[in-house]
């Protein structure tokens, strides 16, 4: 062969070479992309649908819906599931910010990593090993001061939605440049002032992302409040739950496209908050 | 320099800090420096980096505390406090304007913090906007005005609550070479229009003798030496102060004697003179280094009263002089800066032996 | 003019306002500290004790836990007592869940990397604006309702599902194909669930590839797939690490998916703990189980976390 390996190796042709082509590749990402949204893209679909089928297309409905608004069960799990979700995003949030003031942009103190560690453990823990853990516990507080109530509820979902808000909100600190509160400190500010003034409008954003993640995902929980609920204390993933296990029916396919809707605009809200504002 | 007193704005006692555990396996950032600044006086902290300038700084602002020793505020204790108690302002170097608010704003809010009533607020600003010449953009986000406008808005709002002591943390290091020469005027008047003591801090040189009165020169956490520019450029005590403050040239020679002040030398090629000694120096003898600036050698024709023999190893003409790089008899590297005067050139090859005086009132022992 | 002397100061340690400054910060740490760490720690973390405790004890008459020490629980794992003549038998019952956990869990975590790889890549290597597109629309998924989502699923696959409607209306089947209540729908829903998870990581490492390296390797006499194997790949590592454990560790604990997906014919872990919890009222053997769970996350993050440090190590020397 006269030609040397080098030309082997290289395409022969006039066309530059494209680094980036690996072939196949271009077919399997776009095959996933249609892959994930296509069951989702079938259950919007067919909430729409006007027979009870999910495959076979009758006509454009909004019965559904309407059937699923007037759902008085659906009605109190979306109520419970509000209720729970706004009271863990506030509790999460405050302390998951008091906790990044004094975790991020500091130097290194006794106890610090082990604070971290702690603050972030719910999400290293399988889920379902925290709902088996709290409700043991629970049941044995409930035992011992027979005082029961949602509130046990919103207490655990508090717990896993802090490290949640804790994430974006440490990001945030860690943009803020410390030599701002040092000049509002130089020029008298004492630290609550500072805080008020400084540390607090540039925080926002970032406390509105966290807050925002403790309030989906607490909304979107399913196993530990499988666990940890009581009767009537059913949010709404709950009462989906219970209803696909006796059979599909098309009001879930409504409520699962508001929920999923929802979801989207919301994350979609957290996506351009936690853009970093100028 | 009538209108300078002479009373300490700033005392520093003996003051270390240390970060880490111990003086063994922590980082040592200031030892034992003490320090003396008067009031009404543009005094740079200068050195390379690490040396401990900004950590000095930041122990008089307060945003650290020292390990060991005080720091006093015109007789006030400072240890302890935090820095919204201490009636000094610091222009920081990336300037840390609050970019949420306006000029006017980040310049009105140490009064703000203050309590000032707010008359006296709208007045103050005015009044420093226009000593920094800012008046045009009172009204606009600071994200908005260019780097040298935010540096002079940092400056007027830490001049707007009138401290006693104003710090700058390498103000002008962001800034090019134009806009930076005409901040340093400009800082030098606005510190003579004040009077308020300013504490600088650079790496810059020329910078610190340009602007100041006095300078500290720092390297590893402790201070060598302070002075005038003068006296640091003329006399500098030791061999880092002379080597960070222009360039010099380090020659070896022997002291035969020493007699208030000053020594008599002999160098290696056998010339014997006069150097000067250092302040305070424990008493040097034997084998010293002697340090001679370039601009104070000087080629002569008669050999007899040639302090050295050299060959001249580069020739570098840089317009307005010439810079020779010369070897001595002993081996030595020296260089030798000239004025291309007229009548001042001799034409010199690379290669020729010429014979140099040295300026004796120039000439320093340096210790270590 | 020389600076004054040294002045031997007779106080050589820390002034008291300084230990006192030192002290209020430590106090305002600890105060704003205190809320959420004490919370995970009372809700979090010292419940699982409770629960480590629990496994060592016996099932309670009316649910719940007799405090009698008793290590049945984790015997109960291999052997079952036989009702009538009491003699103790091995059961593989519940060693072929755990099996079975492990095994759909790397099934899972294989075929989202042989997936997830290519379509990273091709993220990476789209222009920014194109990739943010991407990104966006790869993380929608990944952050609404798993429970919706794996209905979803649930809807395509079942009998009357989207596939099996669609193949019998083309007319390439007569019968409608069993896909749910199998292995195999588990197995698929678990990729479907965490594949984002895959994804992300890899991407993250693969956004700093440049592409120069791919030109240096073309220019070394290496193809395509070559560059693939010896320069993509490797650089890619630290990604493909953390995508993989971070769909390993939910797949190995879900719930939800077998739940939906599973039928009672698919039981992993995590159906167990609920059935153990909830009909069955088996709160130590529950509470085993879910240690041992525990252990093997523990164990995978250990493995995980030592592995990337090496690595680590090495492409940092």
């Amino acid at each position: 062969m006269a030609e040397t390996t080098a030309s082997i190796a290289r395409p022969v042709t006039g066309k530059a070479v494209d680094l980036k082509y690996q072939p196949g590749f271009s077919i399997v990402a776009w095959t996933c992309l249609v892959v994930l949204y296509a069951p989702i893209a079938v259950l919007v679909l067919f909430s729409f649908n006007e027979n009870r089928s999910v495959a076979l297309w009758t006509r454009f409905s909004l019965d559904w819906y309407y059937k699923a608004w007037n759902n008085e069960g659906i009605q109190n799990a979306a109520i419970t599931s509000l209720e729970v979700a706004i009271v863990a995003m506030i509790a999460s949030t405050i302390m998951a910010t008091m906790a990044a003031l004094v975790t991020t942009r500091t130097p290194p103190y006794r106890g610090l990593n082990l604070a971290v560690t702690i603050i972030n453990q719910p999400l290293m823990v399988p889920e379902i090993v925290t709902a088996v853990a709290t409700l043991t516990f629970f049941a044995l507080i409930k035992q011992a001061t027979g005082v029961t109530g949602i509130g046990y509820l919103m207490l655990a979902h508090t717990v896993f939605c802090i490290p949640f808000a804790y994430m974006p909100i440490r990001a945030r600190l860690e943009d803020m440049d410390l030599s701002l509160e040092q000049a509002a400190a130089d020029l008298y500010a004492p630290p609550l002032k500072v805080f008020r003034r400084i540390t607090l409008p540039l925080l926002t954003p970032g406390i509105m992302a966290g807050a925002m993640l403790a309030f989906i995902v607490s909304l979107d929980d399913v196993i530990i409040t499988l666990f940890v609920g009581g009767p009537g204390e059913t949010t709404l993933p709950i009462y989906i739950l219970g209803q696909i296990r006796r059979g599909v029916t098309p009001e879930v396919n409504a409520v699962s496209t508001v929920f999923l809707g929802f979801s989207v605009i919301f994350v979609t809200l957290i996506f351009l908050f936690g853009k970093n504002k100028k | 320099m009538s209108a300078k007193t002479h009373k300490a704005a700033i005392d520093v006692r003996n003051t270390s800090k240390i970060y880490g555990k111990s003086r063994d396996d922590g980082v040592i950032a200031l030892d034992h420096v003490s320090l003396l600044i008067r009031d009404n006086e543009f005094f740079t902290l200068l050195g390379p980096s690490g040396c401990g300038k900004t950590t000095l700084l930041r122990l008089i602002a307060g945003f650290e505390q020292p390990t060991q020793g005080e720091i006093l505020l015109f007789d006030h204790h400072l240890e302890g406090l935090p820095p919204y108690k201490r009636p000094v302002n610091t222009v920081f170097q990336h300037y840390a304007l609050f970019p949420h608010m306006t000029v006017t704003d980040n310049i009105a809010f140490g009064l703000e913090m203050l309590g000032k009533p707010e008359a006296e607020i709208k007045t103050t600003v005015k009044e420093v906007l226009a000593l920094v010449q800012m008046e045009h953009l009172a009204n606009r986000k600071t994200s908005e005005i260019s780097g040298g406008q935010q540096q002079r808005v940092a400056l007027a709002r830490a001049l707007a609550p009138r401290p006693k002591v104003l710090l700058l943390d390498e103000p002008l290091s962001a800034l090019d070479f134009k806009l930076r020469k005409e901040m340093q005027l400009e800082l030098k008047r606005l510190q003579l229009d004040t009077g308020i003591t300013f504490v600088f801090v650079t790496h810059d040189q020329e910078e610190a003798l340009t602007m100041s009165d006095r300078v500290a020169v720092m390297n590893a956490g402790k201070i060598l030496q302070v002075g005038s520019p003068k006296d640091i450029y003329d006399h500098p005590a030791r061999r880092f102060v002379a080597d960070f403050i222009g360039d010099i040239n380090i020659l070896g020679a022997e002291i035969l004697s020493s007699d208030q002040g000053v020594a008599r030398i002999r160098l290696a090629s056998g010339f014997q003179t006069n150097a000067s000694l250092p302040e305070q120096s424990e008493a040097l003898s034997g084998s010293v280094s002697i340090g001679v600036r370039p601009e104070q050698l000087e080629f002569i024709d008669d050999k007899a009263s040639a302090a050295l023999d050299c060959t001249i190893r580069r020739i570098t003409y840089f317009g307005s002089g010439s810079h020779y790089e010369l070897e001595t008899s002993a081996g030595e590297s020296i260089t030798l800066r000239q004025q291309n005067r007229l009548g001042n050139n001799r034409s010199f090859d690379v290669g020729d032996q010429v014979n140099i005086a040295l300026n004796e009132g120039s000439l320093q022992v340096l210790s270590d | 003019m020389t600076n004054a002397t040294n002045q031997e100061n007779p106080k050589n340690q820390l002034s008291a306002s300084v230990v006192a400054a030192e002290k209020q910060a430590s106090r305002t740490r600890a105060f704003l500290l205190a809320p959420g760490v004490l919370t995970i720690l009372l809700i979090g973390i010292l419940p699982l004790s409770i629960v480590l405790t629990y496994s060592f004890m016996v099932p309670g008459d009316y649910g719940g836990v007799k405090a009698e020490f008793s290590i049945d629980a984790y015997v109960q794992l291999v052997f079952e007592e036989d009702i009538f003549d009491e003699t103790m038998s091995f059961t593989s019952s519940y060693l072929q869940i755990f099996g079975r956990s492990l095994a759909l869990a790397i099934f899972a975590t294989v075929a989202s990397l042989l997936v997830g790889f290519p379509t990273a890549y091709f993220i990476a290597t789209r222009t920014p604006e194109t990739r943010a597109a991407w990104l966006f629309m790869i993380t929608i998924p990944f952050w609404t309702n798993l429970l919706i989502r794996t209905y979803a699923m649930l809807l395509i696959l079942r009998d009357e599902g989207a596939i099996n409607l669609g193949l019998m209306k083309l007319g390439l089947i007569e019968k409608a194909i069993p896909m749910l209540y199998t292995n195999f729908a588990v197995g698929l829903g678990l990729i479907y669930a965490f594949l984002p998870f895959m994804i992300l990581p890899i991407y993250a490492s693969l956004e700093k590839l440049d592409l120069r390296l791919v030109e240096a390797g073309f220019d070394l006499y290496a193809n395509r797939f070559k560059v693939l194997k010896r320069i993509i790949i490797p650089i890619a590592k630290p990604g493909i690490a953390a995508g993989c454990i971070l769909v390993f560790i939910p797949s190995l604990g879900a719930f939800i998916t077998p739940e939906l997906l599973g039928g009672g014919k698919s039981l992993m872990i995590g159906n167990l703990i609920y059935i153990l919890f909830g009909s069955s009222r088996n709160w130590p053997f529950g509470s085993a189980i879910a240690l041992i769970l525990m252990a093997l996350v523990l164990v995978s993050l250990l493995i995980y976390v030592r592995r990337s440090g090496e690595k680590g190590a090495s492409t940092h020397g």
